[in-house]
C-alpha cells in the first residue's frame, strides 16, 4: 500500500480536489461581494449620499466596464430607482447573496463529506481486501480484534481530514500570505516583526507536537493491543471461568487502562501546553506593534493611521495562521494513523490479486495427480514437521495418511489444501505449483474438512452451502426504486474503488452439487447429511424450533393431517395415554392451570410467563370467572408446601430443580409474604401481592405435583374463563396471543408442539422419545420429513457455531465438504470429536457417498486411528515427518514396519 | 394418589422408616411419579443406571439374559426398591425389570438417592442391609447352586 498519505489521497482523489478548489475560489466572489454591500446600503439609501434632490433616481444593475484598449463599455443601462427602492433592492441583493454563500457552503461541505467518506470506503475495502489475501502465516501472530478495531477505527479520522487535505493549506496559507502582504506595504518593519513571529510558530509549534505525534502513535497501539485483549476474554472466556482467573484478566485491563489514560494525559497536557505557547506567541506580535510602532509613532517615524492600519490587518492573521497550524497537526495525526495501519497491512508473501479473480465459469477438472515434492514444512518455532517429502497422489486413489502425533501427516494435509506454506520442495497439481493456481480452481476442484471447525454465525443452511457460494451465478432484475438503489450501489462501489458484485444475487453453484437449481437441491443436501450421520440431530433441532411460516407452508397447510395422522397412530399402538390432546372444551390435565386459561402461545411479552398475573385484563377475565380468590387461595396453599417442603435447604440445593413454581432465591420473600398475607381478608390484599401469589398457581400441574388442588368444578370455572378471555379480548392483546385451535398451525409454537397438539403425560418416562419416534415416521409417511430438515436447518449455529456440538461442527464440516463432489477430498482428522464407532460409521458412509453417482474422487484422510486405514486403497505412514511407509494395507499389515507397531 | 399418600406408602418401606415425614415428602415431591403397563421395561440389563424405583403398586420381574434366554430371577412387590445397585456401583444394569401387572412406581434419580444417603445416616445402613440380606441370599443360592452340579 501506498506508504504517503497525501499521495494516496492525491492518487485517488487528484479530479475531485482540483473541483472543489475551484469552487472555492469560485465562492470567493460572491463572499467578497457581500463585504462591500453593508457599506453601499448604509453610505447610499440610508444615509442617502447621492439621493440629496428628492425624486433622484440611481441606476441599479448597470453593467460597465473599463477595458484595457477598448475603454469604457456599457452591457447594460440598469433601472433607475428612487431612494427607498434603492434599499429595498440592495438589501434583497444582500439576502440574496446569503443565500448564494450558504449555498455554495452546503455545497463544499457536502462535497468534502462525500469525498472524504468515499476514501474512507476505499481504504477499509483495501484493508479488508489484503486481510484476504494475506499470507496462512500472518494470522498465526494477529489476534482478530486488532484487525477489526485497525479497519473500523484507526482509519475512520482519515475520512474527516481527506476532504481538507488540499483544500485547506491553499485556502488558510491564501488567506494568511494577503494579511501579510498588506502588512507589508504599511510598514516593512513591523513587517518584518510580523514575519519572525510566524517564524517562530511555524518551526517552533510543529518541533513541539513531535512528541505529540509520539504519544498519538502510543495511544494508537495500547488502544489496539486494548481491543485485541477484549476480544481475547470474550473468545476464552471459559478458559477464565475454568482457571478463576478473571481478576488477572481485570488486573490486565486495568493495568491497560492506567496506560492508556497515562499517555492520553500527558497527550493532553502537551496539546494545551502548546496551544498556550501558540496563542501567546500571536498575541506577542499586537504587543510589538503597540510598543515598536508606538515608539516609531512618538519619533515620527510612522504615522498614527499607518500603526492602526497593521494592526487591524493583523487581526486578520493569527485566525488562518492556527487554522493552518491545526490542519497541520491533523495532517500528522490522520499520517501517523495511516502508517501505523499501513505497516501492520503490509506483509511479505501476499497473494497476487489473479489468485482470487472472481471465475464465473466452472473450471476444468483436475485430472493431474497431486504430489508433493521434496516438501519440507516447518512451523513457527522453526521445528520441523514435513522434512522433504516427496509422494504423489493419483486422481481417484483413496489415502489413509497414518502417524503420530508430531508426525506430520496433518502438515502434509494441510499443505495440499493451501493452508500452510511449504519452507521449500513444493505441492503441485501436474506440473503446476498448486499455490500458483487460481483459488477458482482449488477451492471448487478441491475440498478441506478439518478438526478446527469454523462456522459462521448464520443458519445451517448458510454454513453448508457456504462452500459453494464462489460468484454470483444470477442477476436479479431490479424494478422501480429498487433498481435506481442498485444503479447507485454499482455507482458508488465503483467510485470507491470496491467490489460491486450483487450480494444478493443467487452465489450457490448448484452445478457442482449435481442439482440444477434451488428445487432439487434437497436431493444431495439430505444425502451429505446422511452419510456424516447428522440428519437426525437437524430433525431434533427442528422438531425444538418453530418454523417460519413464509418459507415452510406446507407443514401449517397440512397441519391437521398431521395431528389426525399421530391420534391415529398412538391408538393402533396402544398409546393414547401418552399425550393429552388439548381439547377447546375440555380442561387439559397434564398442562398447566395458566396453558388451561389462556389455551394459547403467547406471542409477545404482554401475556408471556410472568407477566401473565399482572395483565389487567387477565385479572378482570378471573375477576368475573370468579376465579380470582380459588386461585389465590391455591396460590397461597402452594406457597405454604413449597416452602414447608424447600425452606431448610440451601439455595444450591438440586431438589430445587423439581421446584417449578419459585426459584431458590424468592422463597424468603414468599416466606415473608406469607406470614404477611396469612390472615387478612382477600379483599385487603394490594394488586402486586395478589399478582405474587396467583402467579404460583399458573404453574400447578396436578399429576405432577400431586398436592390434591384442583377439582371437577374447578376445571370447568377455568374452561369458561378460557371462552371469556377470547370473546372480549382487547385490541391491544389481539396479537400477543395464539389461540389453540384443532384445525390451525401456531406460529408462536415449536412444530414438535403443533404436531402433538397437546402434553405428554408426566407419568410416563420414555414418552418424549418414543414420541419423537413415531413423529418422524409420520412426517417421513406423509412426506414432510424434508420439510421438516429444513426448518432444522433454519437452526442458528450461533458464534463460532457454539450453539452445536464439538462432533455436530465437525460433521457439518464434512458434509460440506462432501456437497462440493471435489475432485480431491482432503480430510485432516475431520471427526475427532466423534468416538471411535460413530467415526467409523460416519468414514465408510463418507466413502461410499463421495463415489456415489459415477464420482471417483481422489481421498486423503489423516486418520486418528491407524485401524481406520483399512477402508482405503493406499496407506502412508508418517513418523517424525519422515515418509516412513507406503503400500496397501494388506503389504503393511504383513510387512515388520511401524504401521503393524501402531495397529497393535 | 396424592402426595400425602405416597409420604404414607414410603414410610412403610423399611428402607425410608427412619426418616422423617417432611423430607419424605420432599422426596416423593422431587421424585417422578411414573406408571407402567403389563409388559413395559422400567430399565433393561446393560443400560446405564441413571435412577431407582420404589414400586407404588403393582408387581415387576427382575430378568437376567442368558444363554438361553431371559430368566426371571425375582419378583418385586408394593413398597420394594429395584435399581439401587447400579446408582450405588455406577455401574450399568445388571438385570432387567419388566412390569408384570400395571405398574405405579417413584422414580428416585441418582442424584436424589445419593444425596439422601449423605443426610441420612439412617437410610444408608437400612440399604447396606437390605445388600447384605440379598447378598446371603445370592449366596446361599450359589451353594445350592455348586453343590447340585
Amino acid at each position: 500500500m501506498e506508504p504517503s498519505l497525501a499521495r494516496y489521497i492525491w492518487t485517488h482523489t487528484k479530479k475531485q480536489q482540483l473541483w472543489i478548489l475551484m469552487i472555492v475560489v469560485l465562492s470567493m466572489i460572491p463572499y467578497f461581494m457581500s463585504f462591500d454591500l453593508p457599506k453601499l446600503i448604509v453610505n447610499g439609501p440610508i444615509q442617502g449620499r447621492g439621493f440629496e434632490q428628492p425624486g433622484a433616481t440611481h441606476p441599479f444593475m448597470r453593467l460597465h466596464y473599463n477595458l484595457p484598449f477598448i475603454g469604457e463599455v456599457q452591457f447594460f443601462s440598469g433601472f433607475q430607482l428612487d431612494r427607498t427602492a434603492t434599499l429595498f433592492a440592495l438589501s434583497l441583493v444582500f439576502l440574496l447573496l446569503v443565500v448564494i454563500n450558504g449555498l455554495f457552503k452546503l455545497y463544499i461541505n457536502t462535497y468534502k463529506g462525500r469525498l472524504g467518506e468515499r476514501m474512507l470506503r476505499r481504504i477499509r475495502f483495501d484493508l479488508v481486501d489484503r486481510v484476504l489475501r494475506f499470507p496462512p502465516v500472518y494470522f498465526k501472530r494477529v489476534k482478530s480484534a486488532e484487525v477489526a478495531t485497525m479497519v473500523k477505527d484507526e482509519v475512520e479520522p482519515l475520512g474527516g481530514f481527506i476532504g481538507d487535505a488540499f483544500l485547506q493549506p491553499v485556502l488558510l496559507g491564501g488567506q494568511a500570505l494577503t494579511a501579510m502582504l498588506f502588512i507589508m506595504i504599511q510598514n516593512v518593519w513591523l513587517g518584518m516583526i510580523a514575519v519572525v513571529i510566524v517564524v517562530i510558530q511555524i518551526v517552533l509549534i510543529p518541533r513541539m507536537r513531535r512528541r505529540l505525534i509520539v504519544l498519538g502513535r502510543q495511544r494508537q497501539l495500547t488502544a489496539r493491543a486494548l481491543s485485541g485483549r477484549v476480544g481475547e476474554i470474550v473468545d476464552g472466556i471459559g478458559a477464565i471461568h475454568v482457571h478463576d482467573t478473571s481478576n488477572y484478566e481485570r488486573a490486565d485491563i486495568a493495568a491497560r487502562l492506567g496506560l492508556i489514560f497515562k499517555i492520553r494525559f500527558d497527550l493532553y497536557q502537551w496539546k494545551f501546553m502548546v496551544k498556550f505557547l501558540n496563542n501567546f506567541l500571536a498575541q506577542l506580535t499586537p504587543f510589538l506593534f503597540y510598543m515598536i510602532g508606538g515608539y516609531l509613532v512618538i519619533q515620527g517615524r510612522l504615522d498614527v493611521g499607518q500603526l492602526v492600519a497593521v494592526i487591524g490587518a493583523y487581526k486578520d492573521l493569527p485566525g488562518p495562521m492556527k487554522e493552518l497550524i491545526d490542519w497541520d497537526q491533523d495532517r500528522q495525526d490522520v499520517q501517523v494513523k495511516y502508517q501505523q495501519v499501513v505497516e501492520q497491512f503490509t506483509v511479505e508473501g501476499i497473494i497476487a490479486p489473479r489468485i482470487e479473480a472472481l471465475t464465473t465459469d466452472d473450471p476444468p477438472p483436475m485430472i493431474d495427480p497431486l504430489s508433493a515434492i521434496s516438501l519440507s514444512i516447518a512451523d513457527d518455532g522453526g521445528a520441523v514437521l514435513l522434512d522433504r517429502i516427496s509422494l504423489q497422489v493419483k486422481p481417484g486413489e483413496t489415502v489413509a495418511l497414518v502417524g503420530t502425533a508430531t508426525g506430520g501427516a496433518d502438515a502434509l494435509a494441510e499443505a495440499f489444501a493451501r493452508l500452510v506454506w511449504p519452507n521449500s520442495g513444493r505441492v503441485a497439481s501436474g506440473a503446476d505449483d498448486l499455490l500458483e493456481l487460481p483459488e477458482a480452481v482449488t477451492g471448487r476442484r478441491m475440498s478441506y474438512a478439518s478438526s478446527d471447525v469454523f462456522l459462521f454465525q448464520a443458519s445451517l443452511r448458510d454454513n453448508l452451502l457456504y462452500g459453494l457460494k464462489h460468484a454470483p451465478l444470477t442477476s436479479v432484475p431490479y424494478e422501480g426504486v429498487a433498481a435506481d438503489q442498485r444503479r447507485w450501489d454499482i455507482e458508488e462501489a465503483r467510485r470507491s474503488g470496491n467490489l460491486d458484485l450483487d450480494i444478493h444475487s443467487d452465489w450457490i453453484d448448484y452445478a457442482s452439487t449435481g442439482a440444477t437449481g434451488p428445487y432439487d437441491l434437497f436431493e444431495p443436501v439430505r444425502r451429505v447429511l446422511d452419510a456424516v450421520v447428522l440428519s437426525r440431530d437437524i430433525l431434533d433441532l427442528g422438531l425444538r424450533s418453530s418454523a417460519d411460516l413464509t418459507r415452510h407452508t406446507e407443514l401449517a397447510r397440512r397441519i391437521v393431517e398431521l395431528r389426525a395422522a399421530l391420534r391415529t397412530r398412538l391408538e393402533q399402538e396402544g398409546l393414547s395415554g401418552l399425550v393429552v390432546p388439548f381439547e377447546p372444551g375440555a380442561y387439559n390435565k397434564e398442562a398447566t392451570i395458566s396453558q388451561n386459561l389462556l389455551f394459547g402461545a403467547a406471542a409477545g411479552p404482554e401475556l408471556a410467563d410472568r407477566a401473565l398475573a399482572a395483565n389487567p385484563y387477565f385479572a378482570s377475565v378471573l375477576r368475573q370467572a370468579g376465579l380470582d380468590l380459588t386461585l389465590y387461595e391455591m396460590g397461597m396453599e402452594i406457597a405454604k408446601q413449597a416452602i414447608e417442603l424447600f425452606a431448610d435447604l440451601p439455595p444450591d440445593h438440586q431438589f430445587f430443580q423439581q421446584l417449578a413454581f419459585m426459584s431458590a432465591e424468592e422463597i424468603p420473600a414468599y416466606e415473608t409474604l406469607l406470614q404477611r398475607l396469612k390472615n387478612r381478608p382477600h379483599e385487603a390484599v394490594s394488586e402486586n401481592d395478589r399478582a405474587m401469589i396467583v402467579t404460583l398457581s399458573f404453574a400447578y400441574i396436578e399429576p405432577r405435583h400431586r398436592f390434591g388442588l384442583l377439582s371437577d368444578e374447578l376445571m370447568s370455572k377455568i374452561v369458561a374463563a378460557r371462552n371469556r378471555f377470547y370473546e372480549n379480548l382487547p385490541p391491544e392483546l389481539q396479537n400477543a396471543v395464539e389461540r389453540y385451535d384443532p384445525a390451525k398451525y401456531i406460529a408462536a409454537a415449536t412444530v414438535m408442539d403443533n404436531v402433538l397438539f397437546g402434553r405428554v403425560g408426566n407419568n410416563h418416562p420414555d414418552a418424549p422419545d418414543r414420541i419423537r419416534s413415531i413423529v418422524y415416521d409420520i412426517l417421513d409417511e406423509l412426506g414432510l420429513y424434508a420439510e421438516l430438515l429444513d426448518v432444522g436447518l433454519d437452526f442458528n449455529v450461533g458464534s463460532g457455531g457454539r450453539r452445536l456440538t464439538g462432533g455436530q461442527r465437525q460433521k457439518l464440516d464434512v458434509a460440506r465438504a462432501l456437497l462440493k463432489r471435489p475432485d480431491f477430498l482432503i480430510l485432516n482428522r475431520p471427526l475427532s470429536a466423534l468416538d471411535q464407532r460413530m467415526q467409523d460409521k460416519v468414514l465408510r458412509n463418507v466413502l461410499e457417498e463421495a463415489r456415489c453417482d459415477g464420482h471417483s474422487p481422489a481421498i486423503v484422510w489423516v486418520v486418528t486411528n491407524p485401524a481406520m486405514a483399512m477402508m482405503f486403497d493406499r496407506v502412508i505412514v508418517f513418523d517424525s515427518g519422515q515418509l516412513v511407509e507406503d503400500g496397501t494395507h494388506e503389504t503393511l499389515v504383513a510387512g515388520n514396519g511401524i504401521f503393524k507397531e501402531l495397529l497393535s | 394418589m396424592l402426595l400425602k399418600d405416597e409420604v404414607g406408602m414410603l414410610q412403610r418401606i423399611p428402607l425410608f422408616s427412619g426418616i422423617e415425614s417432611t423430607k419424605l415428602k420432599l422426596l416423593a415431591f422431587t421424585s417422578d411419579r411414573v406408571s407402567y403397563s403389563a409388559g413395559q421395561i422400567l430399565f433393561r440389563q446393560g443400560d446405564e443406571g441413571d435412577a431407582a424405583y420404589v414400586i407404588l403398586s403393582g408387581r415387576a420381574d427382575i430378568l437376567v439374559d442368558s444363554d438361553r434366554g431371559p430368566i426371571k430371577v425375582a419378583e418385586m412387590v408394593p413398597n420394594s426398591i429395584v435399581g439401587e445397585i447400579a446408582i450405588l456401583c455406577n455401574s450399568s444394569r445388571t438385570a432387567t425389570v419388566r412390569a408384570a401387572s400395571p405398574l405405579e412406581a417413584l422414580r428416585i434419580s441418582k442424584d436424589h438417592f445419593l444425596r439422601l444417603m449423605k443426610e441420612y445416616p439412617e437410610m444408608t445402613i437400612e440399604i447396606l442391609r437390605v445388600l447384605a440380606d440379598r447378598l446371603s441370599h445370592t449366596t446361599a443360592d450359589l451353594i445350592d447352586a455348586r453343590s447340585a452340579k
